[in-house]
């Protein structure tokens, strides 16, 4: 019972942090019809500014934190005006075709800077170990990442839901001709999405080198999993993405513990047929662009 | 001139052979002679081009985008791989097309997963395959040998004639003859009346259906007919380099397919050929530069790519060829112009 909760709990982290990870390509994939398959380096740039910050540096962890974020936004800006801006209207074999360059230039850039071998980030003391709860074994760490996790999940519902920015940036995606005659700057308000979602996968990319590990793989390796979050949970609302990220990490920690010789074998199959049996995901809208 | 034989006339004048297409694969057999120490980056080269052509008649001419044609690949090359190696089909051309059919049988089973939804689920599905694959290889070790991969495949002489030599020189000739099969194969398909079908298709499926196209058959077909391809290629790399590992099935390798095909331009046929040659004198010349990091200069040649412009590159390089056919021949350009993409 108690490895049931374990497990639960787990799942649960690696479902948010997932989250974070993957939301900014929600907005990008599901809401710009924009095929990012580069999300995961800017992820892996905030996960290496952190690590070198906190390794090299001798940052305290959480001050390194919200510089990954600011790392990987900055990057973020300046890409999105530089290269992908002037892509938002061409064809999805393009897009596919461009970030898969700046994966391939990004995992090869980061080896010949940082070193092909996994690295690991210096915590502090008080995120090691574990607290006894009720006889269920709580990593701090974990118990950390979903307390983060879980404010960031709720600030970006209110600012989506709530504030003028939000409702401009939900208008600039449901028509941007319409928004733009209105007086919204749309590229603007995109840019800045991007960034911003850049950033949260920064962020997320500096909490997950504990959990998921952090080398130059990492945007080849997790690729799959921000897309089937996305493709999976829909883009409607923030609210699909991150049940689908839950789901996710749940479904992919038990499978790891209960059934470990199958692997990612699980993953894959469920995408397929969700994919299948509702092409623009579980919580979609039933018509999108 | 009624309309249907003016479409005839015009149909039969573009599949015509050219002089410059004879002119190619002359030049092709001839680069045997040329340069007798490079079988082997030859033979690699002559496989590309023929897995690159299997992706030009989806993506192409049917406008799928594909991000997992690893995944047949790999089928043929386990599937040449376990036959050579249990000795079940020992004759390489035999083995080839068995195992060309299996890629060919998985390939019609997952079409009809991929003709449904746009093209953003397109290619999660067929990115999901390939991977599930690789999964599969992975976990069947005792099969397939897991990450070690097949070891100690031995190839029979190919028609009990012709024995493998180490230079590869058996094996160039062989993968060219087959390349240049399936090329006639691929070519006379295009320009059939199904191949115009199916460009009608990309351009617009709704039309296509308007006008009386089965649109989901069609698709269905020439994916089953692109896998057989892929297929064969796997195997042939089964069987000239008497190896078949997990990444046959790697992400990377469809990604690089992509590549190629870009760099050759789609929709004619040649540009998977070309672009074969090109990649892999490019991927010469940066592993030369770098060797560990070749995948940064091949990653920048895409950016460049997309961001010129594929269109506008392609008139570029095929400016000067052009200029010289046009003195030539009096006026009509004729170098095979590659169509603009699906969107």
């Amino acid at each position: 019972m108690t490895a049931l909760f374990t497990i639960l709990f787990d799942g649960v982290a690696y479902g948010m942090l997932l989250f974070v990870l993957a939301c900014g390509l929600a907005v990008t994939l599901g809401l710009m019809n924009f095929v990012n398959l580069a999300h995961g380096a800017f992820a892996m740039a905030g996960g290496y500014v952190c690590a070198v910050l906190v390794n090299q540096s001798g940052w305290p962890f959480f001050a390194a934190l919200p510089l990954a974020f600011v790392a990987s936004a900055l990057i973020g800006v300046v890409l999105e005006r530089a290269l992908y801006r002037h892509l938002y209207t061409r064809s999805h074999l393009d897009q596919v075709l461009f970030s898969i360059g700046l994966v391939f230039m990004s995992v090869a850039a980061v080896d010949y800077i940082m070193g092909s071998s996994r690295i690991f980030i210096k915590l502090p003391a008080a995120l090691e170990g574990q607290i006894d709860f009720f006889g269920v074994g709580i990593g701090r760490y974990r118990l950390m990442i979903i307390v983060i996790c879980g404010l960031l999940t709720a600030a970006l519902q209110l600012v989506l839901a709530r504030t003028r920015f939000g409702s401009r940036l939900r208008a600039a995606v449901d028509d941007p001709r319409a928004a733009s005659g209105l007086g919204i700057n749309v590229p603007q308000v995109f840019a800045f999405t991007f960034a911003f979602g850049c950033g949260l996968a920064g962020l997320g990319g500096a909490l997950s080198a504990e959990i998921l590990g952090l080398d130059p793989y990492f945007p080849l390796k997790f690729m799959i999993y921000f897309l089937i979050v996305v493709t999976v949970g829909g883009s409607s609302s923030i609210t699909g993405p991150f049940l689908a990220s839950l789901l996710l990490g749940i479904g992919d920690v038990a499978g790891k513990y209960y059934v470990p010789k199958v692997g990612p074998f699980v993953i894959y199959t469920i995408m397929i047929v969700i994919l299948i049996w509702r092409p623009n995901g579980l919580f979609g809208r039933t018509a999108t662009r | 001139m009624t309309a249907p034989a003016d479409v005839g006339y015009h149909a039969r004048r573009h599949a015509r052979w050219h002089w410059s297409e004879i002119a190619f694969w002359i030049l092709a057999l001839s680069c045997a002679l040329l340069f007798p120490s490079r079988f082997l980056i030859m033979t690699d080269i002559v496989r590309l081009a023929l897995f690159a052509l299997s992706l030009d008649l989806i993506l192409g001419y049917a406008g799928i985008v594909s991000l997992g044609h690893a995944a047949f690949f790999g089928i043929g090359a386990y599937g040449a791989g376990l036959l050579a190696l249990h000795g079940i089909i020992t004759e390489p051309v035999l083995a080839l097309l068995v195992a060309g059919l299996a890629a060919a049988a998985i390939g019609f089973l997952t079409s009809f997963l991929v003709i449904r939804g746009v093209d953003l689920t397109r290619l999660m599905v067929t990115l999901g395959i390939a991977l599930l694959l690789e999964a599969l290889a992975e976990r069947f070790s005792d099969i397939t040998g897991g990450t070690d991969g097949l070891q100690g495949i031995e190839m029979q002489p190919i028609l009990g004639l012709f024995a493998f030599d180490m230079f590869g020189k058996v094996g160039f000739f062989y993968s060219l003859a087959v390349l240049f099969v399936l090329f006639l194969l691929a070519r006379r398909i295009v320009h059939s009346p199904f191949g115009l079908s199916l460009r009608a298709i990309k351009n617009n499926p709704l039309r296509a259906a308007a006008i009386g196209v089965p649109v989901n058959r069609r698709l269905i077909a020439i994916y089953t007919l692109a896998a057989f391809y892929a297929g064969i290629a796997g195997a042939l790399f089964t069987q000239t380099t008497a190896l078949a590992s997990l990444d046959v099935f790697a992400f990377e390798r469809s990604a690089d397919l992509m590549l190629v095909l870009v760099i050759g331009g789609t929709g004619y046929l040649y540009g998977g050929l070309i672009g074969a040659v090109v990649f892999k004198m490019l991927q010469e010349f940066f592993s030369s530069l770098t060797p560990q990091y070749w995948q940064f200069w091949i990653g920048l040649v895409l950016v460049v790519i997309v961001l010129v412009g594929r269109e506008r590159l392609h008139r570029w390089a095929l400016w000067l060829p052009n200029l010289v056919v046009r003195q030539l021949s009096g006026g009509k350009a004729a170098i095979a112009i590659p169509e603009s993409d699906a969107s």
